[in-house]
């Protein structure tokens, strides 16, 4: 056993920051640093750098475009991109239904829809939860029903991450109700463009717009979009599960933010002292690194595996939003009464008016409260146990 | 980076699962602990035989040559155990404090007598006001003629009743807090003057007081250098807070198991009472507490070998944390969900509960740890 980095892989980080160093737009780092406004843009335009670098899709077979890395390459990119302020690479096109095209799509979806995904050509959203549908998602009721060589789609689906950039969509729909309830699923690619398709805000409780009511009113769509076989969507979708549980644990960024509340934790006093000498407010900072630590030694643990990461990756979901909410949970505390103030106006990178209190107090709440989706999304925390339970220690 | 181990660490821990699971069950556990001395000599020689009292020293110390890596290898598989004989005091702490601070010819003499098993020791630090910390050391080294003259109070010395030698702490320069002054000491437990009071530990270990009265020591008999005695005590203390790390990851497995077992076997209601969700998450969080804490005792066993002090300690004390939280919170949730059996003595869970509390507070708690993780910057 061997906790070092290798020399190779030391080099390897070196180049990696190096590279983030001179190619990362400082304008995009200053608003992720800063937690500012993003816009469609900013999440293109370095996922473009990425991809003339071949870096954008790590996570890929050579044979598409990936960069043949091992896993703790892959942690290492991650790590240092985190860690500087690269915006995340959008995950719903090259991280979800990448994988599942190149596994079980046809010939022409893979010439067709990957290089388009490499290059950040489409936006994909996701189409999974529906307002009836969220932990129990087998339940799902959208209606896809063939007529000839098109799907007819009919329903509603919810929380669609960005779904107001999206050019693309990947769905489950329900094509059979007379089977179990998970083999009546499909897994269709649905351009979001097409007539029917309509688009309504969620706005959250930061009063931003991140995510969306997605609804499908007789949308047609060609049959070739059908990712494998009709009925076999609940089958990918699972396989799809585990290709996003182990980037999910955010150890780059948690280090960043870490960092963050250091600093903001230094500037602001406590009877006349920095916040961060005094013990109450230190020892809470000392708990969630020492989490994070362990967190990373965890993911190291999980990745080196030779066999795929199975279910105990669930403990990466469950620990790595834990660290990530607890990190805003100290950040917005850190702020005191400055916690209050609310100008969303002032989350835009253009905006120059005079901060309320001090300038990174503005967005400490907004984040603490946007961030409580973590344990929600991706399957909840409850489920991420469940599936422990059930896989892992046989309950 | 990879955390593969060797195919010889492979075999050292299987070989003491197999010994662990034939001659060391929870019956003949609590017959050794019943007898006068706590533990049993017979285990020791075949500890002894199977080379694990020799693992950490070198080749020339009669030792096996191996890596704190190795010694955390052992330590996680006597804590799955809850094995009560001495060598977390004898060759843990008490042989990597010969190791580190011996000059040749103590090491010669003294680690190749540990590591046959025909010599014990115990490493004599806390005091009564010291509580944690190292440089409160009270306990006075007068110069008399070529040797010293010792005089105090040591607590709660693991293991100390039958130790054939003590390391003591003492001062020989310095007030009570010091970090310069303090020095240490080989006395033989039977000299003149060392008063030695044994007792039980909760966890079903041995310690005692020991009161030094005009205990006189050759010049020999100091370890390492007069007044520099302090980097020594913290190096050797975190290699021994990883082996207490390893030591716990093992009891936490174990505990973990018997009460995922548990829950399945149990029936109330008419169905096993791991049905039930309220228990599951609680299960599970008893499970991630356990492979956070495996992933903190990988990294000290490793980073306790750092030439860095700063990276070592802030490693060791980082994962001191994590055990002491992660061990209190499996412990009393195995209690909890255990019921009525979790606080009977007769069942192996309450006394593996009792092992993960007392390491939390052996050489640091959580809240020590903290402090030291701060100040380490």
């Amino acid at each position: 056993m061997d906790l070092n980095y290798t020399k190779e892989e030391q080099a390897f980080r070196g180049e990696v920051r190096t590279f983030i160093r001179d190619n990362l737009p400082k304008d995009i780092a200053d608003k992720v640093l800063h937690h500012k406004r993003l816009v469609k843009d900013d999440w293109v335009r370095w996922q473009k750098i990425l991809y003339k670098k071949g870096w954008v899709a790590p996570n890929w077979p050579k044979e598409y475009g990936g960069c043949a890395w091992t896993p703790i390459q892959q942690h290492i990119f991650e790590d240092e991109c985190g860690y500087a302020g690269a915006p995340r690479v959008m995950p719903f096109g090259l991280v979800m239904v990448a994988p599942v095209i190149q596994n079980f799509g046809s010939k022409w979806q893979k010439e067709y829809y990957l290089p388009r995904i490499l290059s950040s050509e489409d936006w994909w959203a996701q189409g999974y939860s529906e307002p009836g549908s969220g932990s129990d998602l087998a339940s799902l009721k959208c209606k896809a029903v063939r007529e000839g060589e098109h799907y007819i789609v009919n329903g509603q689906k919810t929380w669609t991450t960005l779904g107001q950039h999206a050019d693309m969509i990947f769905c489950l729909v329900r094509t059979d109700s007379t089977v179990k309830k998970q083999e009546g699923i499909s897994f269709l690619l649905i351009d979001m463009h097409s007539p029917g398709i309509t688009v309504r805000p969620i706005i959250t409780l930061d009063e931003e717009h991140e995510v969306n009511e997605t609804f499908f009113d007789n949308v047609k769509v060609p049959a070739q979009n059908l990712v494998g076989e009709e009925g076999k969507g609940w089958t990918y979708a699972k396989f799809l599960l585990g290709h996003e549980r182990t980037g999910i644990a955010r150890v780059g960024e948690s280090k960043r933010e870490l960092e963050q509340l250091k600093n903001v934790a230094a500037k602001q006093l406590r009877n006349g002292k920095p916040l961060i000498e005094d013990p109450r407010f230190r020892d809470r900072i000392i708990q969630v690194e020492v989490e994070l630590m362990a967190l990373e030694i965890t993911l190291l643990r999980v990745l080196s595996s030779r066999s795929k990461p199975g279910p105990e990756a669930s403990i990466l979901k469950i620990k790595g939003t834990d660290v990530q909410q607890a990190l805003t949970e100290l950040t917005m505390e850190a702020m005191g009464p400055y916690a209050l103030p609310f100008r969303p106006e002032t989350r835009d990178a253009a905006w120059h008016g005079e901060p309320v209190g001090p300038e990174y107090a503005a967005s400490a709440a907004a984040v603490y409260f946007n961030y409580r989706k973590t344990s929600i999304y991706g399957g909840s925390n409850e489920i991420q146990r469940n599936i422990i339970s059930q896989m892992v220690l046989g309950l | 980076m990879d955390f593969i181990f060797s195919e010889e660490q492979q075999q050292l821990r299987d070989s003491i699962q197999k010994y662990i699971s034939k001659e060391y069950g929870f019956e003949a556990r609590k017959a050794i602990m019943a007898s006068a001395q706590g533990f049993s000599d017979k285990v020791w020689a075949q500890f002894a035989d199977m080379g694990l009292l020799g693992v950490a020293f070198d080749e020339a110390h009669g030792g096996f040559g191996g890596t704190p890596v190795d010694t955390m290898l052992v330590m996680t598989e006597l804590g799955r155990g809850i094995v009560v004989e001495p060598y977390f005091s004898t060759v843990v702490l008490g042989g990597s404090l010969v190791d580190l601070a011996g000059s040749e010819a103590q090491k010669q003499a003294i680690l190749s007598e540990v590591a046959q098993g025909k010599l014990l020791l115990a490493a004599a630090l806390g005091e009564p006001n010291s509580r944690y910390e190292l440089n409160s050391v009270e306990t006075a080294a007068k110069r008399d003629g070529a040797g010293y003259v010792l005089n105090g109070h040591k607590a709660v010395v693991l293991h100390g009743e039958s130790a054939d030698k003590l390391i003591v702490s003492a001062r020989t320069a310095g007030g009570a807090r010091d970090a310069k002054g303090i020095s240490l000491f080989l006395v033989d437990r039977a000299s003149a003057g060392v008063q030695v009071s044994g007792y039980r530990t909760i966890d079903g270990m041995r310690a005692a007081e020991i009161k030094l009265v005009n205990v006189k020591v050759g010049a020999d008999s100091v370890l390492g250098e007069v007044d520099q005695g302090l980097p020594v005590l913290e190096r050797a203390s975190d290699f021994a807070v990883s082996a207490l790390c390893a030591e716990a990851v093992g009891a936490m497995e174990a505990l973990n198991a018997a009460t995922f077992e548990y829950l399945k076997t149990r029936q109330q209601f008419g169905r096993p009472i791991g049905s039930f969700q309220a228990l599951q998450h609680r299960a599970v969080d008893m499970f991630i507490h356990c492979e956070q804490s495996r992933s903190m005792a990988y990294l000290a066993s490793v980073k306790v070998q750092s030439e860095d002090p700063k990276e070592r300690k802030r490693t060791v004390s980082a994962a001191k944390i994590q055990i002491g939280r992660s061990g209190r919170s499996i412990l009393q949730e195995a209690i909890q969900l255990h019921g009525g059996m979790g606080v009977s003595n007769e069942l192996a869970a309450g006394h593996y509960a009792k092992r993960l509390a007392m390491i939390n507070a052996t050489l640091g708690d959580v809240e020590h740890h903290t402090e030291r993780f701060a100040s380490a910057g």
